[in-house]
């Protein structure tokens, strides 16, 4: 029996919520492909970092407020989430306006760990070159 | 790895991001409303004459055509493909990406 | 080689339904293969056959239909993305208690997992949009 396909895919986000749907459409692909067993990580760039700050109240707007959903992340074993340093900094952003977004890493007895990883420009150049299939939300 | 980038360099970043984080010996291919990037004295030309520096650059021509662009508007070395070289340029690159 | 297209913009607003449509007539005509076209965001609107442009315009959603059927492709709308964008076929349509459907010929609904599966089984993925 031939093993299956594992690919890796990457979902690069680079809008900014709630202005648009393809953050909220591209998070449902996220979930949704974990169902697949394949080695999935997401990045934010640009706009994207914007998905990842914390206190999102949408109650005035009426439109869904989805960012509790990338706390599911972790138990789809979505892990990875890389964050360009630059994109951040560029906005006036640092990691403490971030969502504490964690995993249980169940090869370290279950110890919970951030999933938020903070990488220059270079390092994420690097692991996008890595990837098989990259989709960009 | 092919990149496509799809939006004009004088209203969204994608030809920025896509340069910041492509490699050198990248292809990238200029559709749609991105082939302004391609045409010579505006304020990417710069930039985007850098990435030709260790990338190779290439414009959809039916979309030139469309917009009324003369070949002899480009940045020099920039090729030209058609649907088909389009097609070629994404089985040559063992992977894609779409700058949107 | 196996290709999938994603189309995420709908037609006549976005030149991405038909750039992803010439590429995809390009490829079946140089001996390719397209595994899949998915559907996605307001991209679903390439899937109604209710459209109906102008004589002297191009028919974006029966240029699909056309190709479907000449070269057998599978082409799948997004239920998500379809459900709230009004793009319906008999089934949903019964499901949803609503009075007729729209989807076109040579078009099918189904889950996001169709895109997945068109990462994994295509040699590449493309995607199509704003």
């Amino acid at each position: 029996m031939s093993e299956p396909t594992v690919k890796r895919f990457m979902y690069i986000n680079r809008r900014a919520p709630y202005g648009t749907v393809y953050s909220v459409e591209g998070l449902e692909v996220a979930l949704i492909g974990a169902a697949f067993e394949q080695d999935v990580c997401m990045a934010f760039i640009d706009d994207g970092v914007y998905q990842l700050k914390k206190d999102q109240d949408t109650s005035a707007t009426g439109i869904k407020n989805f960012s509790p959903a990338y706390r599911a992340l972790g138990d789809y074993d979505v892990t990875r989430l890389y964050v360009e340093g630059e994109s951040l900094q560029a906005r006036g952003l640092t990691e403490d306006d971030l969502m504490a977004l964690t995993y249980e890493d169940e090869d370290d007895d279950w110890a919970e760990k951030p999933s938020i990883r903070l990488v220059s420009r270079e390092e994420l150049s690097g692991l996008i070159d890595q990837q098989d299939v990259i989709l960009h939300f | 790895m092919l990149h496509t980038i799809n939006k004009s360099p004088f209203e969204k970043n994608s030809l920025e991001s896509c340069l910041r984080l492509a490699k050198p010996g990248h292809d990238i291919l200029l559709i749609e409303d991105a082939v302004y990037a391609a045409t010579s004295g505006t304020i990417v030309s710069e930039l985007v004459e850098a990435a030709m520096e260790d990338k190779n650059v290439s414009v959809l021509g039916p979309d030139l055509a469309s917009r009324g662009i003369d070949e002899a508007r480009l940045l020099k070395g920039i090729g030209i493909v058609d649907y088909a070289g389009f097609v070629d340029l994404t089985v040559k690159n063992d992977k894609v990406q779409s700058w949107l | 080689m196996k290709f999938a297209l994603m189309v995420s913009e709908g037609p006549y607003t976005h030149q991405s339904s038909d750039t992803a449509w010439q590429f995809a007539k390009a490829a079946l005509e140089s001996g390719h293969e397209i595994f899949r076209v998915f559907f996605y965001h307001d991209g679903v609107n390439n899937g109604t056959r209710f459209t109906a442009p102008p004589q002297d315009d191009r028919h974006i959603v029966n240029r699909w239909s056309e190709l479907a059927e000449e070269y057998g492709l599978d082409l799948v709308v997004c239920v998500a993305a379809a459900q709230r964008r009004g793009i319906i076929d008999a089934d949903e349509a019964k499901r949803h208690g609503k009075d007729g459907d729209n989807i076109a010929p040579g078009f099918r609904i189904s889950g996001l997992g169709q895109l997945i599966e068109a990462g994994i089984e295509a040699d590449r993925l493309l995607q199509f949009g704003d």
